[in-house]
């Protein structure tokens, strides 16, 4: 049952990502890459760089675009509502602690050791996500390393990290560079 | 605000998440900050520090960090019906936009120079996301608990070495944060004695 397994793995993004976009990427490729192969890993970096470009979640772009391409509009429905489900309730819960205690101290605690986690999980995304720029063929020799990407993301990186640049334009001059280098090379 | 809000107030309170959601770019802290302008500062719904409180909650709690706004914002302003309506309107673009996506995802792709585009868009996007864990992982660094640190090496290896399931990650910390609360009560207790 398509809609089940769909609804179960966006629930399970929804309800284990904390901390905000970047922190469900790594969930939504256990799920979507790993688990159930219904995205491949070029597939998936499309759609978490189309999902950077466009407004909204990345849990609920994913959903929409995983949904829709397995099992049409209905699914990308079933695949969003599985993703906010958890919050629905969690989130109320807590308003309502929030306005009875003003304090939740072991919340705080639970917090404080999750991030350097959820830090260390999305560094294993992004570098998943590098692999995929730097060896697009899964094939990792010397000879088939795409240099021209590493090149474009050492460059990007550093602009970032230096001049803080802005990430949405960051991203269109890398897509522009490698347009252009592509163009002239061949 | 009163539980039971107007239609008119429910009508805009949905045109307002609509609005937000359809122009936020970039991230939940994000459309954080344009509620804040709207809700706060423009329609006097909520005050600056609930706002602030919003923001925080919706950031600790499981989700996404704009749905999980919504949820809070909605509940405030219009109750039960308040919160769906804010969802739905939260929701609705996004969904919207990337439908439209994926229709036409399989041509955009196979188009030579949309692939080149594409390609050099990946490297981008891996420059942001490990651009942005240079920032989290120094914060976790300038905290000096060695426990933290510990715990997301620990994390990094299990995650990439060892292919660990990443909600197990997830739950084990989770666990170290409550023996850690536990065991920090106990030795306040018994220092006070």
């Amino acid at each position: 049952m398509i809609y089940l397994q769909l609804f179960l793995s966006f629930l399970q993004v929804g309800m284990f990502s904390v901390g905000g976009g970047y922190a469900a990427i790594p969930l939504i490729q256990e799920q979507v890459v790993s688990g159930h192969a219904w995205l491949t890993m070029g597939e998936f970096t499309d759609l978490v760089t189309l999902a950077e470009m466009t407004p909204g979640p990345i849990a609920v772009n994913s959903a929409t675009f995983v949904g829709i391409r397995i099992a049409g509009p209905l699914g990308a429905l079933i695949a969003t509502l599985g993703c906010i489900t958890p919050s629905l309730f969690i989130v109320s819960l807590l308003a309502y602690i929030y306005y009875r205690y003003k304090s939740v101290s072991v919340l705080q605690s639970i917090l404080s050791s999750l991030r350097p986690a959820v830090v260390a999980l999305i560094a294993g995304a992004g570098l998943s996500i590098l692999k995929q720029v730097a060896f697009p063929g899964n094939s990792f020799v010397l000879s088939s390393v795409n240099w021209i990407g590493v090149l474009i993301f050492a460059a990007a990186f550093v602009a970032l990290r230096k001049f803080k640049t802005n990430p949405i334009l960051t991203m269109l001059c890398c897509g522009a560079a490698n347009l252009v280098i592509g163009l002239l090379l061949r | 605000m009163n539980q039971r809000a107007s239609l008119n107030t429910l009508w805009k309170l949905f045109l307002s998440t609509l609005y937000i959601s359809t122009f936020t770019f970039g991230g939940g802290f994000v459309i954080v900050t344009f509620m804040k302008q709207k809700f706060v500062d423009e329609l006097h719904w909520l005050e600056e520090d609930e706002m602030l409180d919003f923001a925080a909650l919706a950031q600790s709690s499981p989700g996404a960090i704009a749905v999980n706004a919504a949820i809070l914002v909605g509940w405030r302003v219009g109750g039960l019906l308040g919160m769906i309506v804010s969802v739905i309107g939260t929701i609705l673009p996004p969904m919207l936009i990337l439908s439209v996506i994926s229709f036409f995802y399989a041509a955009f792709a196979a188009n030579p120079y949309v692939a080149l585009a594409l390609k050099g868009m990946q490297a981008g996007v891996a420059a942001v996301i490990l651009d942005v864990v240079c920032s989290l992982g120094g914060n976790v660094i300038k905290q000096h608990r060695p426990i933290y640190l510990l715990i997301m090496l620990l994390a990094f290896l299990a995650n990439v070495v060892f292919k660990v399931n990443v909600i197990l990650i997830i739950l084990i910390c989770a666990l170290i944060g409550i023996l850690m609360e536990v065991l920090h009560h106990s030795q306040t207790k018994g220092d006070s004695v």
